[in-house]
């Protein structure tokens, strides 16, 4: 297990604190086995690493290794201009590109000020709950993959999810990568057949989220390995700063696009889904009954798209030099709550550019929720979170 | 919400002491902040996190900002008095001449937290701690003890710019591999010689590669590299 650089820091009383892992004792029989759960291990989704300490099958200690994947985006960021960041905000959580593109755009419109016209603000509102949508229904097909079942629902997931990525393909050029988002507006304008295109495809989603519901709501080995597993209770869930579906799951009422109303959230009707136990079970129904509101909202948005222009006329492309000051700005990302901290110091890049990862600090609690479980649960909790490891290492 | 000065007047009245300080922030987003001193910073964070009509109970971010030391010249104005020969006659004339005078501002490093309220709804507050210089004082309190959301993002803070948390029940890099010396994301940052060659060098490139493998292999005690 990692050790860290040598530094003089006193541990404070946190250690004793109700907020920290839980401290389970060995039974004293047998040694104790140390395993190193990845870097490569098919449930990391990626390059990541838990050192488990393993009494028998069950999990007395978990630390979670980052950086693998660490290109230091913000260092990056801070070399290049504001615009040209958009594109490197792809690579983030590269499933939703679109919802991280919307983020960076939202901060720097705060920082200068700028507003959005109304027909832009309906596309951005379309294409991040598409996004929502197929976000959650590959998340959804992995922690399945990662109990056993191996790829059915996951190909139902991926069957759905390349319909939209063939709509953000038709008006982006780009199926992962968009980079589709300006300050002020969109790139580009979406034509009447794109709309219709987009109706069609969310005409057939509810059918899809029925069926998907079929197959894995009540299945037995799903409500096993899922129910009572992986337990989160939702006062430890506000303190360690958990956001998006996980903290809903543990019933607590906390949507960005109902509490900051950003964009054009408050023109829509929608139900904030809470979960009750906390566990992973909940966290999957969760994802589910979001993709059913998010199809609401998308059946209210496409209804009446208003015309005019997607960019703002008075938004400044060349010579973009924000006034010196600050801002932070977030939004309800599939995966929690993606902001983006922005100081400028009146130079045409930003003196600081800060992404608040949702992924990594959804993982805070990681090792509260396996102590005491089976190493075989560690799997399940870990893909309940749902994260990407583009965004968590950054 | 409250404004950041009735803010500080209620952590004023709660922490006696506290040394709180409004900055103001010129931008558009009118996110104004408040500096906290050091002594009583984990006392204020927990009256902000609980004082029922505050109630910011959600870190949603931290992140560090580094000041680096600034040279300010400013012209100045001086009027002294030279000995001058008018008319054959030597006088003492009072001249003013513009002078540029230069000090150096300290730098320092500085943690920003973003906070918000799940329990009232309201945010964001921003409050940020500095550090003395950026050097030898490179430390604050932690407020982990507070939030647990600061875990993850105060080890980030010290991985990438060598702030120290106090208190901080885990600190350790968590981003950058132990063992790392440097802190990459401070502005005075160079990357290392080694950093990344091409693969078949040439030119510069390779007068940098054999210096940097001659100067590995005395480093591993081997015969250099011919």
């Amino acid at each position: 297990m990692s050790t860290g650089t040598e530094i003089k820091w006193t541990p404070g009383k946190a250690s004793e604190g109700w907020n920290r892992p839980p401290v389970i004792e060995p039974d004293g029989e047998g040694e104790l086995l140390e395993v190193a759960m990845g870097p490569h291990h098919p449930s990391t989704h990626g390059v990541f690493r838990m050192d488990v300490v393993l009494d028998g099958e069950r999990v007395i200690k978990l630390k979670p290794v980052f950086g693998y994947l660490h290109r230091n985006h913000e260092k990056i960021a801070e070399g290049a201009s504001y615009l040209a960041s958009m594109p490197y905000t792809d690579r983030l959580d590269y499933f939703c590109s679109l919802s991280n593109n919307w983020a960076y755009a939202l901060a720097v419109e705060k920082l200068v000020g700028q507003d959005v016209p109304e027909r832009a603000e309906y596309i951005r509102v379309i294409l991040a709950e598409l996004t929502r949508i197929q976000n959650h229904a590959s998340s959804i097909g992995f922690l399945t993959q990662e109990m056993g079942a191996s790829g059915t629902p996951l190909m139902y997931a991926f069957r759905e999810r390349e319909k939209i990525l063939d709509l953000f393909e038709s008006l982006t050029g780009s199926r992962m990568m968009c980079n589709y988002m300006r300050f002020g507006g969109c790139r580009v304008d979406v034509s009447a057949a794109w709309l219709d295109a987009a109706r069609k495809v969310v005409a057939g989603l509810p059918k899809f989220v029925d069926e998907f519901e079929a197959l894995l709501s009540s299945n037995e080995i799903l409500m096993a390995r899922c129910q009572g597993v992986g337990v989160l209770k939702p006062g430890l869930a506000v303190n360690a700063s958990i956001s998006g579906p996980m903290l809903r799951a543990s019933s607590v009422n906390y949507d960005i696009r109902k509490v900051d109303r950003y964009g054009i959230y408050d023109r829509f009707k929608f139900r904030v889904p809470l979960g009750d136990h906390g566990d992973i079970y909940d966290r999957y129904m969760i994802r589910i009954l979001e993709m059913r509101e998010s199809i609401g909202i998308l059946n209210q948005a496409l209804k009446d798209v208003p015309g005019g222009p997607v960019m703002d006329a008075k938004a400044k492309i060349r010579g973009f030099r924000p006034k010196p000051g600050e801002a932070y700005g977030r939004i309800e990302a599939p995966k929690g709550e993606l902001g983006f901290y922005l100081i400028s110091d009146g130079s045409p890049n930003p003196y600081r550019y800060r992404v608040r990862p949702p992924s990594l600090i959804n993982l805070t609690v990681l090792e509260d929720m396996c102590v005491g479980h089976n190493v075989a649960d560690v799997v399940l909790i870990f893909g309940s979170v749902d994260i990407v490891l583009g965004e968590v290492d950054r | 919400m409250k404004t950041v000065e009735e803010i500080k007047a209620a952590i004023e009245a709660a922490v006696p002491g506290a040394g709180v300080t409004v900055l103001a922030n010129p931008s558009p987003s009118a996110q104004h902040s408040l500096l906290i001193a050091h002594d009583h910073a984990v006392e204020v964070a927990t009256f902000l996190r609980d004082a029922p009509e505050l109630a910011f109970d959600f870190l949603s971010n931290v992140s560090g900002v580094d000041w680096p030391d600034k040279e300010i010249s400013e012209k100045v104005k001086v009027t002294r008095q030279v000995v001058k020969t008018v008319d054959g006659v030597e006088q003492t004339v009072d001249e003013t001449v513009e002078e540029t005078r230069k000090h150096v501002q300290p730098g320092y490093l500085e943690s920003v937290y973003h906070l918000y309220s799940v329990a009232l709804g309201h945010g964001p507050l921003t409050i940020r701690m500095r550090t003395a210089n950026r050097t030898d004082k490179a430390e604050m309190p932690s407020l982990t003890p507070v939030w647990r959301g600061a875990e993850f993002q105060e080890r980030e803070v010290f991985d990438l710019y060598g702030i120290v948390f106090t208190g901080h029940p885990d600190l350790r890099r968590i981003l950058m591999w132990d063992g790392f010396k440097d802190y990459p994301m401070r502005k005075d940052y160079v990357d290392p010689d080694d950093f990344e060659y091409e693969p078949t060098p040439h030119d510069e490139v390779l007068k940098r590669a054999q210096a940097h493998q001659a100067a590995a292999a005395v480093r591993e005690g081997a015969a250099p590299a011919q």
